[in-house]
């Protein structure tokens, strides 16, 4: 009785979770451009989104700021951990502080405070701004990610490195490394998702003709949505759940031998 | 200690890029929100949310976030409770099922609801299917309640989540041990111990909730306007970014605010469960 | 003897393919002192969860003074358990952490206090009522753990590893504490260890257990002084345990050689596992001159030993030497209050009376009855 009470329970707030995906799955199929009545079955706008110029640009400056930015920030962020790790409190406490705001404080007003610097310094609005953007809060990402690990890492372990033999870059790249990559790369994922997933950032610091798919989306709310959009979607929707289920499957041993006593 | 200072060294790209990108900007939005047209010092922009226009849109923005995070909270702990009670080898693979619609895009998601909710739109079409009283709620503040519900609902279930999910399990069998059955123990033990999750849950959903100008604009039908849509159209659309910035002083003031009051509940300290 | 309070009757539990506990059988009298020991994986902390209510039994049943409780909820059961890494509430002082059971069953607010002094003194922590477990030592930590159980008045104690975090000084007075503390309170106390010197201390009873099964069940000085097969005597303390055959009544072949010993009915040639204490083995210093020949002629036990065998390893562990003896291709170890010296030749004597004789485990029995026919 209480299991399936809770089955319930779990199938409601998925189903809550999940019904726009499928609206948007059926739309993909939708002949009628209007969101309101079907028209009929049609794959006519996954064959149409890969000769939508504008969509598929669109595509492609989403994950390439996506990826560069989170790659950027990793870069800077690991640094920037190892080395606040080393720092006194005082100093530590006041730029783990600023490290928070981006992620503490409301997007738009990161957005227009942005805006405001890229206005004043005569930024050209476009890739590059969008990029200095994102790779700004993805930083705080990956700081807040990395952070633990490397409380967690023995210095010792350095140490031994150097008593070894090892010179400091070595023993980053054999010692340190291997011990805070998972978090370095879940701190990359988060920020790749965070990046992908924005749109008010973006929406301040971007320029004419340069978009991304949350930017062309919103461009595109008042005169009526691409369908192309809705077949990009479930096509990206589709491939993250596999890649989701595959992970998933993948690492089986490991965590079995716990159980005991 | 030589040693400590290279590597102390090593923040330096970081801390200048945090003065670039981090605190010149945000001094900025200071300077712009206390100065007029002319560089002369002013409070106008900031006590311009003392007009009707400005100060209701503040207000209903307040009102919304507060109900919507309330409904979170409500919403994610049953589930947070029976996601860390599987135990099974899938159990990380449901929570990541909860998370995945993070992945899908804001506005597309947001623009699907808008789908749904309508008057002739598809629950209704359901509803009055069923022989059901139909909903009209699209363009009303209980859609955009709604929205933000649907969108921020993942990052209460998240901390709730791995809080709960870190309780150690004997901690849990002493309380029934000593007597409890499983209400009590929930009350009194799960609860209290789960209060980090809850405020980490609450500054996560409650501060884009405030802010967000999206949700309201898609859902409320730009006749219900909200702070985050006042702000924005006066930097999108007005080009007047005093304004602007002096209204977005007062909502940071307001997100400190909310920030100390979860800080005092929060009395360990261990907020940031994530 | 007093009655059975407890009684597990027939109990088996596996996760998944993994067989815990296998019909095992076992009762604890009211107010014995009852250790459950065995390596980590024997079963013991299960035995302890089904009798707690955190676990239940695939198979059998728990019988709790006279009543079936099989599938009574843990906050239903008249006993309390002390968990392994103490289980404090960390958001509650020490005063409401005792006071947490005694508030459910809702007593007066006069009685939960008297009954947080009481619980407090007895288990010497006057006056820390209103700190929070954060701030109190691991040892400290457990013997709130313990006022917070007993202040329930409980038939049964479980106590699940209690002394397992703390360092072997607290150890060992925590060990007289929990004697002190069992005699005041008068009820049964069942305690899990892996630690055998912590069962030998404290313990009316031992169980000792391995692979869900129990291997024996006895007082400390007879699992100590004769244990029922291998396993046992390995566990319990140092021992030289060999592969040896019985030749008849009071007649042990050990390393090739006859040695007489007390026990009988093992019937004739039977292959056996003997067990001898490394305190038991007696050496006595052979000269270097005398040759095998001459011991072998002379046939003096007394003189040279029944067996022959050189030093290899010596330590000092305070109150005597612990040795290493390769003798007849079997290497023994000895522990002696008298120093020889790495390389002395040596003979081996061992009483009767300290030669424990047991049957091989059953499988390997059965072996070799298949060769002898």
């Amino acid at each position: 009785m209480k299991n399936v009470l809770k089955s319930i329970y779990t199938g409601l707030i998925f189903i809550f979770l999940y019904a726009p995906m499928v609206v948007l799955i059926i739309l993909s199929f939708n002949k009628s451009k209007s969101r309101a009545k079907w028209g009929g079955f049609t794959i006519q706008w996954y064959v149409k989104l890969f000769h939508n110029s504008v969509v598929m640009q669109a595509l492609i400056n989403t994950l390439l700021i996506a990826f560069l930015s989170a790659l950027i920030a990793c870069i800077i962020g690991t640094i920037a951990a190892l080395a606040m790790n080393k720092m006194g409190m005082f100093a530590r406490s006041a730029m783990l502080g600023v490290t928070n705001i981006p992620m503490l404080n409301a997007d738009i007003v990161t957005g227009i405070s942005l805006m405001l610097l890229f206005l004043f310094f005569r930024f050209k609005f476009g890739f590059m701004t969008i990029l200095l953007s994102h790779i700004t809060f993805n930083i705080s990402y990956v700081i807040l990610s990395v952070m633990p690990r490397i409380k967690k890492m023995n210095p010792s372990n350095y140490e031994a490195a150097l008593d070894l033999g090892a010179t400091p870059v070595y023993a980053f790249f054999k010692v340190i490394l291997p011990d805070i990559w998972p978090g370095v790369l879940s701190g990359f994922l988060m920020a790749f998702t965070m990046s992908l997933d924005d749109f008010i950032i973006t929406h301040f610091s971007k320029g004419p003709g340069v978009d991304t798919i949350s930017t062309k989306v919103y461009a595109q709310l008042k005169k009526g949505i691409d369908p192309e959009m809705y077949a990009l979607s479930t096509l990206i929707f589709i491939s993250v759940l596999a890649l989701l289920l595959l992970i998933n499957t993948l690492p089986a041993g490991g965590k079995k031998k716990e159980k005991a006593k | 200690m030589k040693n400590n200072k290279f590597v102390q060294f090593l923040s330096v790209p970081y801390v200048l890029w945090a003065i670039a990108f981090i605190v010149i900007p945000l001094l900025m939005v200071f300077y712009y929100g206390l100065t007029d047209g002319n560089g002369k010092f002013t409070f106008d922009n900031v006590l311009a949310i003392t007009q009707t226009v400005h100060y209701k849109s503040l207000y209903i923005a307040l009102i919304l976030a507060l109900i919507s995070t309330v409904i979170c909270i409500l919403l994610a702990y049953p589930l947070a409770l029976i996601l860390t009670s599987l135990k099974g080898k899938n159990e990380h693979l449901i929570v990541l099922i909860f998370i995945l619609p993070m992945w899908m895009n804001f506005l597309l998601r947001t623009l699907a609801w808008q789908t749904l909710l309508e008057n002739d739109g598809a629950i209704n079409y359901v509803l009055s299917f069923l022989h059901l009283p139909t909903i009209h709620i699209i363009n009303t503040p209980v859609a955009i309640v709604f929205g933000m519900i649907y969108n921020f609902l993942p990052f209460m279930i998240l901390p709730l989540y791995n809080v709960i999910g870190k309780i150690d399990q004997n901690v849990l069998n002493a309380a029934r041990d000593l007597g409890a059955n499983y209400f009590q123990s929930l009350v009194k033990i799960t609860l209290p111990l789960s209060v980090p999750g809850i405020i980490s849950g609450i500054t996560m959903v409650f501060v884009p909730s405030l802010t967000t100008f999206v949700v309201s604009e898609m859902l409320g039908g730009s006749k219900i306007l909200l702070i985050g849509n006042v702000i924005e159209q006066e930097f999108t659309q007005n080009s007047n970014w005093h304004l602007g910035s002096g209204l977005s002083i007062v909502l940071m003031i307001f997100i400190v605010i909310s920030m100390v009051i979860t800080a005092i509940f929060d009395k360990d300290g261990e907020g940031n469960a994530l | 003897m007093s009655k059975h309070l407890i009684d597990l009757q027939n109990i088996s539990k596996s996760y998944g393919s993994n067989l815990v506990l296998d019909e095992m059988n076992l009762y604890i009298r009211e107010n014995e002192f009852l250790t459950l020991l065995g390596p980590s994986g024997c079963g013991k902390t299960t035995t302890l969860r089904i009798i707690g209510g955190f676990e239940s039994p695939d198979v059998g049943k728990v019988i709790f003074d006279g009543e079936d409780i099989t599938r009574l909820a843990p906050n239903k059961r008249q006993l309390n358990t002390v968990f392994q890494q103490y289980a404090l509430f960390s958001h509650m002082t020490i005063a409401d952490n005792i006071a947490f059971g005694l508030k459910i069953k809702k007593k007066s607010k006069a009685y939960i206090d008297d009954k947080i002094k009481y619980a407090l003194k007895l288990v010497n922590l006057e006056g820390y009522g209103s700190r929070y477990p954060d701030s109190l030592s691991g040892g400290q930590k457990q013997r709130i753990a313990i006022a917070r159980a007993i202040v329930n008045e409980p038939k049964v104690l479980l106590l699940d590893e209690p002394l397992g975090a703390l360092d072997l000084k607290l150890r060992q007075d925590m060990q007289y504490e929990l004697i002190r503390l069992k005699k005041e309170l008068g009820i049964t106390f069942i305690y899990v260890t892996h630690d055998q010197e912590e069962a030998l201390t404290m313990s009316d009873t031992i169980v000792v257990m391995n692979q869900g099964y129990i291997q024996q069940i006895g007082t400390p000085e007879m699992i100590y002084n004769e244990p029922e097969n291998a396993f046992v005597a390995d566990f319990i303390g140092d021992s030289n345990i060999i592969s040896s055959t019985m030749i008849r009544d009071e007649l042990v072949e050990i390393l090739g050689v006859k040695f007489p010993c007390v026990d009988k009915d093992f019937g004739e040639n039977k292959p056996v596992d003997v067990v001898i204490r490394p305190e038991d083995v007696e050496m006595v210093k052979i000269p270097e001159e005398i040759t095998d020949e001459e011991i072998a002629s002379e046939n003096n036990p007394a003189k040279y030993g029944r067996i022959q065998g050189v030093v290899t390893h010596l330590i000092f562990k305070g109150v005597h030497y612990e040795m290493e003896v390769m003798a007849n291709g079997f290497e023994w170890l000895v522990h002696s209050t008298s120093l020889f010296p790495i390389g002395q030749k040596v003979g081996i004597n061992v009483d009767p009376f300290n030669i424990q004789i047991m049957n091989k485990p059953e499988s390997e029995d059965e072996e070799a009855v298949a060769i002898e026919e």
